[in-house]
């Protein structure tokens, strides 16, 4: 006697008798879709916020910010201290000398496109050095600006998401007018949602002397960060922490995790709505299918077949809804641009991002739905007595 | 037990719940079936007809007493064996045909035959010879939606036969039908007992459909009341 074979003709009724049961069934993978959805948006999210700062950072370039500092906004790094890190062990050179880029970092107001509303941008003063280390820089509109002048560069985040910034645009921080000579790309990444200019011109309109917040220094190959801690600790005048630029963008990522954990919550809560939903349409099918069931089971059919027929019908119609979902998330999320809140409290600028992955979890999540839909009521289908059961013959 | 006899039921119990209340069906009931008849049960409504017929056909079981079928007790069966037991030996007929409306004629006729471990081809002609059977060959395509009350009505008895049970059940086989088609599907019941030796068991309220089997017993509150046949209730000690 083949459970499989049984198995397989109840399946095959219950499948072809979805008919009879359209827009119950038919809800059940809507809702299961609008989960699966939503969860999907929001991890998408998650993942291209994450995807937008971990890919900025680089494991051979040295990040400096002061002891203590979270991140570059509150750090300060005075000129001579830059100098100082200029000679530290293991950091690379080319025909221009060491590959240092001292940088400043100041935010400046724009008016985002999406509400109207301002909101912080991050100005960037670096020096030619700065965009070389930057290793997927590349200018696609204009041309650099000229130091020593009030030009500045526009990453293309910012130009998709804020008002004004067009090349050629003029644009007013305060006191002090800027020219929008190039827009860049940094290969969608975090320095996208950045504004750049000439260090020196930054430090003359904000008053910030010869001081700098932050220094990058590309590596050589094979040099450690653990010498160059060794050489800080060794040197009295420095009070910089050094690590890879990679871990100070992943550790700043980290502090948006809450946007993943959000999505799960309210993916959650709203599965378990789904769920009921999910219930009643197979309690109705049981109900639909009592008499089969019976009548199957009457003939010799093993509790066991009938029971594995309900939950499969339950978990094809949450793998469905699971399908759609998934689908649904990726034609309107992939690829989405939005801005938030970054680390810095400036708008960072990032894409949704979705991957099998992303996908494969939607797609658990409908299968959790199915089973757990599918499971009471199919205990239910099997555990009646036949006699029970044939009571509701007509 | 006879070896004549292919169901005993000895001293047979069957009490219901119903709150706080006991709702007894039989008390001590006895009786046997010997192979190759054809019994028909009839009685009032309440009288224990349905009850008997579902333990008879494994799928209740007695508060208390032994049933035996072909010598072996099968009131002590679980109900995966009790499953694997009405698989092999019981054809089951309702008065509401039971089809699965979702599957041709041909595809409901080879359900019982899923349980066992014929091929696709041998399930097939066993399909195309219960069809023959009962004068549907030609509608073996045909989904229930498509065919008459008595076309059903065959096909659910080439179902009941198509595995070459011992004993059929027919709940009401000829309720829902008119005369002159359930005149034909007893008929159909008379060949299958008279031809190929199968045992029926039959449940009805129609005196008319009585008179062609080749027993009737009354069902009354439990008991067997008017028997026609001595074999057919003792008394137990």
């Amino acid at each position: 006697m083949s459970l499989i074979a049984q198995s397989s003709a109840v399946i095959g009724m219950n499948i072809k008798s979805l008919p009879r049961r359209l827009w119950m069934s038919l809800a059940m993978v809507l809702a299961s879709a609008v989960v699966v959805a939503v969860l999907l948006a929001f991890l998408a999210m998650a993942k291209g916020f994450e995807a937008t700062l971990q890919s900025a950072g680089q494991e051979d370039v040295a990040f400096f910010i002061r002891t203590g500092s979270a991140a570059e906004l509150n750090s300060s790094v005075m000129k001579e201290q830059v100098d100082l890190l200029r000679e530290a062990p293991g950091i690379a050179s080319d025909e221009n000398g060491k590959l240092v880029s001292p940088e400043l970092y100041v935010i400046v107001d724009g008016t985002k496109k999406s509400s109207g509303t301002d909101a912080n941008i991050p100005l960037r003063g670096l020096e030619p050095q700065g965009m070389a280390l930057r290793h997927n820089f590349k200018l696609v509109q204009g041309r650099l600006f000229t130091p020593g002048t009030d030009e500045l560069i526009v990453g293309e985040g910012v130009l998709r998401q804020f008002e004004g910034f067009e090349l050629g645009k003029e644009v007013r921080f305060g006191k002090n007018r800027w020219t929008v000579v190039g827009v860049f790309s940094t290969g969608g990444n975090v320095f996208e949602s950045e504004l750049w200019a000439d260090a020196k011109v930054i430090q003359t309109l904000y008053n910030r002397g010869s001081s700098y917040q932050s220094v990058r220094a590309k590596l050589q190959s094979g040099a450690s960060l653990e010498a160059i801690e060794a050489y800080i600790k060794n040197e009295p005048r420095l009070n910089q922490e050094v690590q890879s630029e990679a871990k100070y963008f992943a550790v700043q990522g980290e502090s948006l995790s809450y946007m993943a954990i959000f999505g799960r919550v309210i993916s959650t809560v709203m599965a378990l709505g789904a769920m009921a939903g999910a219930l009643n349409t197979m309690y109705t099918s049981v109900s639909d299918r009592a008499k089969e069931i019976a009548t199957l089971r009457a003939i010799g059919f093993s509790n066991l077949s009938a029971f594995i027929g309900t939950m499969a019908e339950a978990l094809v119609l949450a793998l469905l809804g699971g399908v759609l979902g998934a689908l649904a998330a990726f034609l309107l999320f992939d690829g989405l641009s939005a801005s938030t809140l970054g680390g810095s409290f400036t708008q960072v600028v990032f894409s949704f991002e979705m991957n099998g992955q992303l996908v494969m979890q939607g797609i658990w999540l409908a299968l959790v739905i199915g089973f757990i839909s599918g499971f009471f009521p199919a205990w239910r289908a099997t555990s009646v007595p036949v006699a029970v059961a044939f009571q509701s013959r007509g | 037990m006879s070896d004549d006899n292919l169901f005993e039921l000895k001293a047979v119990a069957k009490r219901f719940k119903k709150g706080k209340e006991t709702i007894s069906i039989f008390d001590d009931l006895n009786m046997h079936i010997k192979r190759g008849d054809f019994l028909a049960i009839m009685g009032p409504s309440g009288s224990g007809k349905t009850t008997l017929l579902n333990l008879l056909g494994g799928v209740d079981q007695p508060t208390s007493g032994e049933v035996s079928f072909d010598g072996a007790r099968i009131d002590s069966l679980s109900e995966g064996q009790l499953a694997t037991w009405r698989a092999n030996n019981i054809g089951f007929i309702f008065q509401f045909y039971n089809l699965m409306p979702m599957l041709n004629a041909a595809k409901n006729v080879e359900l019982p035959l899923l349980l066992t471990n014929l091929s696709g081809k041998e399930r097939q002609q066993r399909v195309e010879t219960a069809l023959k059977l009962v004068g549907l060959a030609d509608r073996a395509k045909h989904m229930p939606s498509e065919m008459s009350g008595g076309q059903l009505q065959r096909v659910a008895i080439a179902r009941a036969v198509v595995s070459d049970p011992k004993l059929l059940l027919c709940d009401e086989p000829t309720g829902d039908l008119d005369r002159n088609t359930a005149d034909e599907i007893l008929e159909m019941l008379q060949l299958l007992n008279r031809e190929f030796g199968k045992t029926i068991v039959m449940v009805t309220h129609d005196p008319a459909a009585a008179r062609y089997a080749t027993h009737t017993l009354h069902l009354d509150k439990g008991q067997f009341v008017d028997k026609d046949e001595p074999v057919l209730q003792e008394k137990s000690a």
